[in-house]
C-alpha cells in the first residue's frame, strides 16, 4: 500500500521538481536568487492568512478539476466547465435572491439550481454527441462562448435593464451565506486569519471529493464508466450502452461544473457580478491533469496552484517578477504529464516480468502470436 | 550479376514466432510481368509472406532474390529501393489531402526548401498515361470511390519507383465493377512490364487474371500450379487440405431441447447492402454449433447482431424464454448468453485494469460483483482466484493489470470467467486465437466439458480443426448468407473449400 502511494507519488514529485528547476534557471536570468525567492513565497505562503487564502483557491480549482476528471474517466474531455459553472452561477444567484428562506434550506437550492443549470448546459454537449456526433471539445468550446453572451445579455438587459456601473444581480440574502470557518485555526491552536475568512463551502468541497471518489471506483455505475474510457469496445461488448454513458457523464460532469463559483459567490461576493471570477474552469484542467483525476491528487494540486498563487504577492512586493509562479505552473503540468508516462512505463515493465516470472516455471511458457 | 527472367524468387524462407511456425520452408518464384496470385486460408501465412518480400519482417533462414540478385531486406526502404511496392489491404491515405499531395507525402519533390508539385503533377499524368490509370490530381481523397482510391495506392507505390507490386487482398473491398476495372489495369502494368502478386481467397478471381498461383496452407507452400491446369474446386481444396482433422469420437450430447432460436436475422451494413442475410439455425442444449467460412463473410456482424450491438432489419433471436430482439446488449448477457469476443484486446479487456476487473467485465451488477449499486471487490477477486485457479492462468497475483498477461493466460481469463458464470448460450468467436498449443488444448478441453454439461456453443472460428473437432454441425457463411449445413463427420476438403469460396452454394 505504502508502496503504491509512493510510486503515485513519484511522478508528480519529480515534475514539481523539473519545474522548479525551470523557474529557477529563469530567476537566474533575471538576477535574482532563486532560494530567496522560494524562502519569500514559503514564509509568507505558510501564515494563517495565507493558509486561509490558499484554500480559498484551492476550492473552485479542485471541484473544477472533479468535473474534468469525471468526463476524462470516460475519454469525454470536458473543456466547457469555463462556460457551464459561470452560467450556473448566474442563476443561482438570480433566483436565489428573489426569496428567502430558512439558512440551510435556501443554501441547498442555491446549490440544486447550480447543479441543474450546470448540468443543462453540458448536457447540451452530450446530447450534440449522442445524436449527431459532434465533438464534444468543440461543442463545450463553442458553448462557453454562447455561454460568455448569454450571460451578458441576461445580466446586462434582463436583471439590471439600465446602464449602472458594476452589473450585478440583486445581493443575496444573508440566509443564503455559507458561514466561516476561521474558527477552526483559533480552535487548533493558530493565529486567527487577517482579512479572510475561510470559506464554509470547503466541507461541501470534500463532500464532492469523496463521492466523487466513491462513484467512479466503489460503484457499478464507476465501473461502467471506466471501462468506456479504457476500451469503449469492450465496454459495448459488456453492455455498456455508449450513447447512455456519454450523456450521463456529460451531466454529472456539467452537475459538479456548476458548483465551481458556489464556494466564492455564497462565501464572499453574495451576488453574481460582471467581473465574476474567471478560469477555473481552465484551471480546473490542468489540476486534473496535475492530480491525476485522483481525488486526493487533485486535491493537492488545488492546493498547490493555491499556494503558488497566494505566494506571487509577496513577490511583486520584493520586486521579483511574479509570474515566475506562472511558469511553474504551465511547466508542472507539462512536465507531470511525460514523467507520469515515465512512470507508467516503468511499473507495466516490472508488472509483465512478474508475470512472465510466473510463468515461466510451466514447461511451455505461454506467449502470444501476433502473425 | 546473374541475368534472370525471374522478378521474384524466394527459397526455402522460414520464419516462426514464438509458439507457431508461420512460414515452414516457403517457395516461391514469379517470373517478370507475370501476375502472380497467392491464395489460401486464414492463417496459411500469407500475410507474414508478404511481410517479408516487403522487408517488414526479416525471414529466420532462406533466401531472397530479387531480379536474380540475393536480397536481404531489414526496413520497407529496403524493398522500395529494390523496386518493391505494397498496396496494403486498408488504404492509408490522408483524406482531407488532394490525390497529389497523397501521392507524394513521404517523397515530397523539392526545390531547395519549397515544394515543387508542378513535378510531381507532371510525373502522375506521365505515369497515368504510360499504365492507362485516370485520377484528378486534385481532387480530394474523401471525395473518391473505392476503386479510385486503391488506384491512388497503387500509383503512389508506381510513383517511387516500383516494379514490383504488391497487393494484399485487393478486391476484397470493391464491387464487381470495380474489381473489373482492377483487373484492366493489372493487365496495363503487366504489358508495361510491371510484376504483380496478389493475394485473395477469391478463387475465381484468381483464375481469371493470373498467370501462375501458389497455394499456401499451415505455413507451408503446397502447389504452384498454371490457372489453365486447375479448377476453382481444386484449388479449394489444395487450400483446405486434402485431409481434415477427424472429429473428436465423442458420443454427441445433442439434446431436443433448443437453447437459442435464430430466424431470418438479416442486418444491413453502409448503403443497405446486408451485411448477414437471412440468417436461420438452432443450438440445442449441449450443442456446439460452427460457423465456418473465410473471415469477412459476416462473422463478426453475426456475433454483434445476437449481441444487440448491431441494429438488425429482420429476424428474430430468442431463448427459450421468449425473444430478445427489443433487449439491449446487458439485458441479452443477464438472460444468459456468455461471449468469448473474437479480438480481446479490443473488445474483452480493459488492459489497464486488473485482472479481477477484467473478471467483471460484462456481468457488472450481477453477484458475485456487485452488491446493489457497490462494486463488491473482495467478491470480484475471489471468483477471479478462482478462474486463475482451475483455468490455470499464469500470474502473480488477481490485482496485476491485464496488459501484463502473455495471449494464452489472458484469453484462458476470459474464457475461463465466461464458463464459470455457467451461461445457457455461449458465444465462442475464435476461442484460440493467437495463442500456444498448450492453452488451445485447455481451452478445448473446457468447451467440451461444458457442452457434456448442457451448454449451448456458437463457435466461430478460422481454424478448421478446430470447428471439425469440436462441432456437432457446421455452418459455412459466405457473403453473409449460410450457404451450407455440413455434418463434420463426413465433410470433405473438397466440399468445405467449395462453400467457404463461394464456389458452390446451396440454395434453399
Amino acid at each position: 500500500m505504502i508502496r503504491r502511494i509512493g510510486i503515485a507519488l513519484l511522478a508528480p514529485v519529480l515534475a514539481l521538481l523539473f519545474a522548479i528547476a525551470v523557474a529557477s534557471i529563469a530567476l537566474l536570468l533575471v538576477d535574482v536568487n532563486p532560494l530567496e525567492a522560494y524562502s519569500l513565497m514559503w514564509d509568507f505562503g505558510t501564515t494563517s492568512t495565507s493558509a486561509a487564502s490558499i484554500i480559498n483557491r484551492a476550492i473552485p480549482l479542485y471541484v473544477s478539476a472533479v468535473a474534468v476528471a469525471i468526463g476524462f474517466k470516460m475519454g469525454l474531455f470536458n473543456i466547457g466547465v469555463e462556460g457551464q459553472y459561470l452560467i450556473a452561477a448566474l442563476f443561482a444567484a438570480w433566483i436565489g435572491s428573489t426569496f428567502s428562506v430558512w439558512g440551510p434550506l435556501h443554501i441547498a437550492i442555491i446549490l440544486l439550481i447550480a447543479i441543474t443549470v450546470g448540468a443543462i448546459w453540458a448536457g447540451i454537449a452530450g446530447l450534440l454527441k449522442v445524436t449527431r456526433g459532434v465533438n464534444e471539445v468543440v461543442s463545450t468550446i463553442m458553448l462557453n462562448y454562447i455561454g460568455f453572451a448569454v450571460i451578458g445579455y441576461i445580466l446586462g438587459e434582463l436583471i439590471i435593464g439600465g446602464d449602472s456601473l458594476i452589473q450585478s444581480t440583486d445581493p443575496l440574502p444573508d440566509s443564503a451565506m455559507i458561514p466561516g470557518l476561521n474558527w477552526i485555526f483559533t480552535a487548533l491552536g493558530f493565529t486567527e486569519p487577517r482579512g479572510v475568512e475561510l470559506q464554509g463551502f470547503l466541507v461541501i468541497a470534500i463532500v464532492v471529493g469523496v463521492i466523487y471518489h466513491l462513484l467512479v471506483w466503489k460503484t457499478r455505475f464507476g465501473f461502467d464508466l471506466r471501462a468506456s474510457g479504457m476500451n469503449p469496445g469492450a465496454a459495448r461488448m459488456s453492455g455498456v450502452n455508449p450513447k447512455r454513458m456519454v450523456l450521463y457523464t456529460m451531466l454529472i460532469s456539467g452537475g459538479i461544473a456548476g458548483l465551481v463559483g458556489m464556494s466564492t459567490m455564497l462565501g464572499r461576493l453574495g451576488a453574481f457580478t460582471q467581473d465574476f471570477p474567471r478560469q477555473y474552469g481552465f484551471t480546473g484542467i490542468a489540476v486534473a491533469l496535475l492530480g491525476r483525476n485522483n481525488a486526493v491528487g487533485m486535491a493537492l494540486g488545488a492546493l498547490l496552484f493555491g499556494f503558488m498563487d497566494r505566494s506571487a504577492l509577496i513577490l511583486d512586493l520584493n520586486s521579483i517578477p511574479k509570474e515566475i509562479v506562472q511558469i511553474i505552473q504551465g511547466v508542472v503540468v507539462l512536465a507531470v504529464v511525460i514523467a507520469y508516462e515515465l512512470v507508467n512505463r516503468w511499473v507495466k515493465t516490472r508488472e509483465i516480468k512478474a508475470a512472465s516470472d510466473a510463468t515461466a516455471s510451466a514447461a511451455h511458457a505461454a506467449e502470444e502470436v501476433t502473425a | 550479376m546473374a541475368e534472370s527472367n525471374r522478378a521474384v524468387e524466394l527459397i526455402d524462407i522460414t520464419k516462426s514466432f514464438p509458439g507457431v511456425l508461420a512460414n515452414d520452408d516457403v517457395n516461391l518464384s514469379v517470373g517478370v510481368g507475370e501476375i502472380h496470385a497467392i491464395v489460401g486460408e486464414n492463417g496459411a501465412g500469407k500475410s507474414t509472406l508478404m511481410k517479408i518480400l516487403y522487408g517488414m519482417q526479416p525471414p529466420d533462414s532462406g533466401e531472397i532474390r530479387i531480379n536474380g540478385a540475393p536480397a536481404v531486406m531489414k526496413t520497407p526502404k529496403d524493398a522500395i529501393e529494390r523496386g518493391i511496392g505494397m498496396v496494403h489491404q486498408h488504404f492509408m491515405l490522408a483524406d482531407n489531402l488532394t490525390v497529389l499531395e497523397n501521392i507524394v507525402l513521404g517523397s515530397e519533390p523539392t526545390q531547395g526548401v519549397t515544394l515543387d508539385l508542378g513535378e510531381a503533377r507532371r510525373r502522375i499524368h506521365e505515369l497515368g498515361d504510360q499504365y492507362g490509370m485516370e485520377l484528378d490530381p486534385d481532387k480530394r481523397v474523401e471525395y473518391l470511390t473505392i476503386g479510385e482510391r486503391q488506384r491512388v495506392e497503387i500509383m503512389k507505390v508506381l510513383y517511387r519507383g516500383a516494379r514490383i507490386l504488391i497487393l494484399d487482398e485487393p478486391t476484397a473491398v470493391l464491387v464487381p465493377q470495380e474489381v473489373e476495372e482492377l483487373f484492366s489495369s493489372l493487365k496495363e502494368l503487366q504489358a508495361e512490364g510491371v510484376t504483380i502478386i496478389f493475394i485473395s481467397h477469391k478463387l475465381d478471381e484468381v483464375l481469371a487474371i493470373s498467370d501462375g498461383i501458389t497455394v499456401m496452407r499451415g505455413g507451408k507452400t503446397v502447389a504452384a500450379v498454371k490457372p489453365e491446369d486447375v479448377n476453382a474446386h481444386d484449388l479449394a481444396e489444395l487450400m483446405v487440405g486434402s485431409e481434415l482433422p477427424t472429429p473428436a469420437t465423442e458420443a454427441s450430447t445433442v439434446t431436443d431441447d433448443v437453447a437459442l432460436s435464430v430466424t431470418g436475422l438479416t442486418s444491413l451494413g453502409l448503403g443497405g447492402r446486408p451485411v448477414i442475410e437471412d440468417i436461420t439455425f438452432d443450438i440445442h442444449k449441449g450443442e456446439i454449433v460452427g460457423i465456418a467460412g473465410v473471415e469477412g463473410n459476416g462473422q463478426a456482424e453475426l456475433v454483434d447482431a445476437l449481441l444487440g450491438i448491431r441494429d438488425v432489419s429482420a429476424g428474430s433471436i430468442s431463448l427459450p424464454a421468449g425473444p430478445i430482439d427489443s433487449l439491449d446488449t446487458k439485458a441479452r448477457r443477464g438472460a444468459g448468453i456468455g461471449i468469448i469476443p473474437e479480438d480481446r484486446h479490443r473488445q474483452g479487456l480493459l488492459l489497464d485494469a486488473p485482472l479481477w476487473e477484467n473478471s467483471m467485465l460484462g456481468h457488472q451488477g450481477k453477484k458475485p460483483f456487485a452488491k446493489g449499486p457497490w462494486i463488491d471487490r473482495a467478491g470480484a477477486r475471489d471468483f477471479t482466484a478462482e478462474v486463475v485457479e482451475r483455468f490455470d492462468v499464469r500470474t502473480p497475483s488477481v490485482d496485476v493489470s491485464a496488459a501484463a498477461l502473455s495471449g494464452g493466460n489472458q484469453q484462458k481469463l476470459i474464457v475461463g470467467k465466461e464458463m464459470l458464470l455457467d451461461p445457457d448460450v455461449l458465444v465462442a468467436a475464435h476461442p484460440t486465437r493467437g495463442i500456444d498449443v498448450g492453452a488451445q488444448a485447455a481451452i478445448w478441453d473446457e468447451l467440451r466439458d461444458a457442452r457434456r454439461q448442457g451448454l449451448a456453443v456458437l463457435l466461430i472460428s478460422a481454424d478448421l480443426e478446430e470447428l471439425i473437432g469440436l462441432s456437432d454441425k457446421l455452418l459455412v457463411l459466405f457473403d453473409g448468407r449460410i450457404v451450407a449445413e455440413l455434418d463434420p463427420n463426413d465433410v470433405t476438403p473438397k466440399t468445405l473449400g467449395s462453400y467457404m469460396t463461394g464456389v458452390k452454394v446451396d440454395t434453399p
